[in-house]
């Protein structure tokens, strides 16, 4: 708290200190204390960047020119001072001056706005796909034709966000799995939406799309230099917009193939797993680490949720009744509620498995039961 | 035959007076303006701080919502409405507005409109949680029970727009006096008859909207929902139909009061009348070609992203030939500075600043970056806070002692201005520079690189806030007693309004005033 107090304090000075430090120290001072727009590290946000401090510097000195001639007057043609008002009121030649510069200006801008936006809305000839479904509050990413795909959650612990413990550097930007990328490759982003609209926004790839159910939108980027960048949802999609952030891993190809190859593995070591029996133990335990990514954002760790919309777990009609009708509203979504959504695809078996025998168990449910991944592959066949 | 107005409260229910319903329309928007202004204090107490600390994420999102829909309708139309009633029937020499019932009543439905979207605060489920912008299917499959309420109210509101709007357009079309031919007529009456035409040409599309969404909630039409083959696209683009000149509704009528105030404290006429005229109406009309800027980033071609972003910055000529005609107004003057001249002062300059964020937003590839972030949230605070609040601010301190025959407290109201100058400018201007870092907008909780300018812009918040407080109490200071008004008021204001004494008779103009 004081330290934030003097960080303020330097910052009322800032006008100050900025005038006396000049050109590249200027630059670094604006990026320190967050002033600006970052420029980003793929050529389309360097044009954008570029396109942004040209149009402010052109209104910087617009702005100046007539504030200046205000404050001239203000300070000169005061009755105060004893002047006498003229009488002047109108003058075609003028109107047409200021009418004509202007337009003047405004093409100047659109010129090389024009040919910014046709680099950005040409998303052919991509070497990677990667498809993009945002979901409340959660980002999905396939990259296709690869057999690989996942979610994307906030890894933020929620005693963070409680101001129960300390917060760390990335609050609120950091996953538990980011979407990795090469560098050096156009890589094609398809963005669309299970449920409500979000936007899908990294400000250092100047990337910001919406995605919107029904649709699929493109987008694309050519990230040039290895790092993680950080962004968020941007469209307003429900209690938790903002606390759906986006990690973007941009590596070397090299890596980025050998990152491919071990999600490939890992995902045909789950399908090995629906056929394993586990104890359960095992599933209870999973179970509840499933539930606290996939449920808990609505029916609240404790199991009980936020009625009327997202009821609670504890004592539910589904997880103390029969596993039929369980099982089918998390497969299948609920047929009056579209807050509950259908889980198929976004859980493996394993996962369902796993956060049924909890949810039946934990919160004093206490049925004792549990199923097995097999079950729920029979399920779904079975339906 | 001299007859008053009734006494009690009949004569506020059954008044026909413009005067009186302007007073209802000002007083009511005043009680919104608090209220929206309480919920935007909730809303800069939670951002105060990183972290969630007073309210949740889903109360969170009721208060932007509210906050928008309370200020945007209850608070800037209203008061606007106010001034028309008030002023446009003493500006153009006639003795009432032109319907005096239907005054009455699109008056008196408003508090029923404001009373109901207020109710969903209680309801099971909360208020709306949509933004102000209500996006389908956010707002319909995915919405609270109280959208209903929420449609029926945007209902009664619109229904008051659009009355109050046929009551204008007759009043200035048939009740000018002798000789008040239509280039004659004072600006802030200018403005209010094409505001009004904007009013008729968009209000249905809102009630159109609206009543597809109550369609696609209550009787299974899918007209926004993809599952149905409807299009959430098609939303956007029928709410910006509507939304984009209603942006323009609520600063046109700002342009017209300015334009009456700087030439009285300049001590000069108005610069560039007949153009200031001819640039409003094409404000107008672009208004009607440049709504799909506020979507640049739902997937548009590209030919329909470059349509939008041409039209938009077209509109920056007209705004710039309205700017340039205020400063040369002003140039060799010999102003003073009363309150009402410092807040138009102030409506200029940071509305211009607002107008340049308006500008770097048209250009599609920047707002790639800009768009859902503080940025916009700085610049569409910029052109509505010392755009619409600052200029009706003016318009109260520079018509109140006609109203009511005293003069205001000089020393309060520059106080007023000054603290109102600060609070808005410390609350505003450091959310460019979160917008710009990263920040979106509508979010209850943000990243430790926002928090100094976040914790500066909620200071300034409440003192914004505080600073209303010591309007009230000058307006009521005011109209209690004080100094006594002149017929004039100012040194040689030029209009009709002020040949009348102060305060203005319950009914002026009974027999139609001579015209130079």
């Amino acid at each position: 708290m004081l330290n934030r107090a003097k960080r303020l304090f330097a910052l009322l000075l800032g006008p100050a200190v900025l005038i006396s430090i000049s050109g590249q120290s200027l630059a670094e001072e604006v990026e320190r204390w967050g002033l600006n727009m970052p420029r980003g590290v793929t050529p389309v946000s360097r044009e954008v960047y570029d396109l942004h401090m040209l149009i402010f510097w052109i209104c910087v000195v617009i702005g100046i020119l007539v504030f200046g001639v205000m404050f001239y007057s203000m300070i000169v043609h005061r009755k105060s001072r004893g002047v006498k008002p003229a009488n002047f009121h109108e003058s075609t030649k003028l109107e047409i001056l200021w009418t004509a510069v202007p337009f003047l200006i405004l093409m100047g801008m659109a010129w090389p706005a024009t040919n910014t936006l046709i680099k950005i809305y040409d998303t052919s000839e991509s070497e990677v796909d990667i498809l993009i479904t945002g979901y409340q509050w959660k980002w999905k990413y396939e990259y296709v034709n690869q057999d690989v795909s996942f979610f994307s959650n906030l890894s933020t612990p929620v005693e963070q966000i409680r101001n129960l413990a300390p917060k760390d550097e990335e609050y609120l930007l950091e996953v538990d799995e980011p979407v990795v990328i090469p560098i050096n490759k156009k890589v094609r982003f398809l963005i669309t939406a299970n449920d409500v609209i979000h936007a899908w926004w990294v400000p250092d790839l100047a990337v910001k799309k919406d995605a919107i159910p029904g649709y699929i939108n493109e987008t694309w980027t050519y990230v040039e230099e290895p790092g993680v960048y950080r962004g968020q949802c941007a469209e307003l999609c429900g209690k938790d917009h903002g606390f759906m952030p986006i990690v973007v891993e941009a590596l070397p190809e090299a890596e980025y193939e050998q990152w491919l190859a071990g999600k490939r593995q890992e995902a045909a070591k789950l399908r090995e797993l629906t056929n394993q029996t586990f104890s359960f133990d095992e599933l209870y335990e999973k179970g509840e680490q499933v539930y606290l990514a996939a449920c808990a954002a609505c029916h609240q760790a404790n199991g009980q949720g936020v009625p009327p919309t997202f009821p609670a777990i504890a004592g539910s009609a589904y997880a103390t009744g029969p596993i039929a009708n369980h099982l089918s509203i998390i497969v299948n979504g609920s047929p009056t509620n579209p807050a509950m959504r259908a889980f198929d695809g976004e859980l493996s078996e394993v996962d369902i498995a796993a956060v049924v025998t909890y949810q039946r168990n934990a919160f004093n449910n206490n049925m004792g039961d549990s199923v097995q991944p097999i079950d729920i592959l029979k399920f779904k066949q079975g339906q | 035959m001299a007859h008053g107005p009734a006494t009690g409260l009949s004569r506020w229910m059954f008044t026909t007076n413009h005067k009186d319903i302007g007073t209802m329309y000002l007083w009511f928007s005043f009680a919104m303006f608090l209220l929206g202004g309480v919920f935007a204090l909730v809303i800069r107490a939670e951002l105060f701080e990183p972290g969630l600390q007073i309210v949740e994420p889903n109360f969170f999102n009721q208060m932007t919502t509210m906050h928008g829909l309370i200020m945007v309708f209850g608070a800037v139309m209203p008061a606007f409405v106010g001034l028309a009633n008030w002023m446009i029937p003493m500006m153009i020499g006639a003795p009432d507005m032109a319907l005096p019932r239907m005054n009455n009543w699109s008056f008196w439905i408003l508090p029923f409109a404001f009373a109901m979207l207020t109710a969903t605060l209680f309801m099971e489920g909360g208020a709306p949680n949509f933004g102000w912008t209500f996006y389908a299917p956010l707002s319909t499959t995915y919405a609270p029970p109280s959208v209903t309420f929420f449609i029926f109210a945007v209902h009664i509101m619109g229904a008051s727009s659009i009355m109050g709007s046929i009551n204008i357009i007759a009043t200035i079309l048939n009740m000018r006096a002798p000789g008040m031919t239509l280039m004659k007529m004072p600006l802030f009456v200018w403005t209010w008859l094409i505001t009004a035409y904007l009013l008729i040409a968009v209000m249905p599309v809102l009630a159109g909207v609206v009543t597809m969404m109550l369609m696609d909630i209550h009787f299974g039409t899918s007209f926004f929902d993809a599952a149905g083959g409807g299009d959430p696209v098609l939303f956007q683009h029928i709410f910006w139909f509507f939304g984009h000149p209603e942006v323009y509704i609520m600063i046109l009528p700002a342009f017209g009061v300015v334009s009456a105030i700087i030439p009285t404290f300049a001590r000069k006429p108005l610069f560039g009348y007949a153009s200031m005229v001819y640039a409003t109406a094409s404000i107008a009309f672009l208004s009607f070609i440049v709504w799909a800027h506020h979507m640049f980033t739902v997937g548009m071609p590209l030919a329909g992203e470059l349509f939008f972003m041409y039209a938009t910055m077209l509109i920056a000529v007209p705004t710039g030939v309205k700017v340039f005609n205020w400063v040369t107004t002003m140039f060799k003057g010999a102003m003073t500075f009363e309150t009402p001249m410092l807040f138009s002062i102030a409506f200029v300059i940071l509305f211009t600043i607002g107008g340049f964020s308006g500008l770097m937003l048209a250009i599609a590839p920047a707002d790639f970056q800009y768009h859902d972030t503080y940025f916009v949230v700085a610049h569409f605070h910029y052109v509505l806070v010392p755009g619409a609040i600052f200029s009706i601010t003016a318009a109260v301190y520079y018509w109140l002692p006609k109203w009511c025959g005293n003069m205001y407290n000089e020393t309060m109201g520059k106080t007023h201005f000054w603290l109102a100058f600060l609070g808005l400018n410390l609350t505003f201007f450091p959310m460019h520079f979160v917008g710009l870092a990263g920040m979106p907008r509508r979010i209850p909780d943000y990243s430790l690189q926002f928090a100094d300018f976040n914790m500066i812009a909620s200071c300034g918040a409440f003192l914004f806030g505080a600073a209303q407080i010591l309007f009230l109490f000058n307006v009521i200071a005011t109209i209690r007693g004080g100094k006594k008004a002149t017929a004039e008021v100012w040194e040689n204001p030029e209009g009709l309004e002020w040949t009348v004494a102060s305060p203005a008779p319950y009914h002026t103009f009974s027999v139609p005033p001579d015209v130079k």
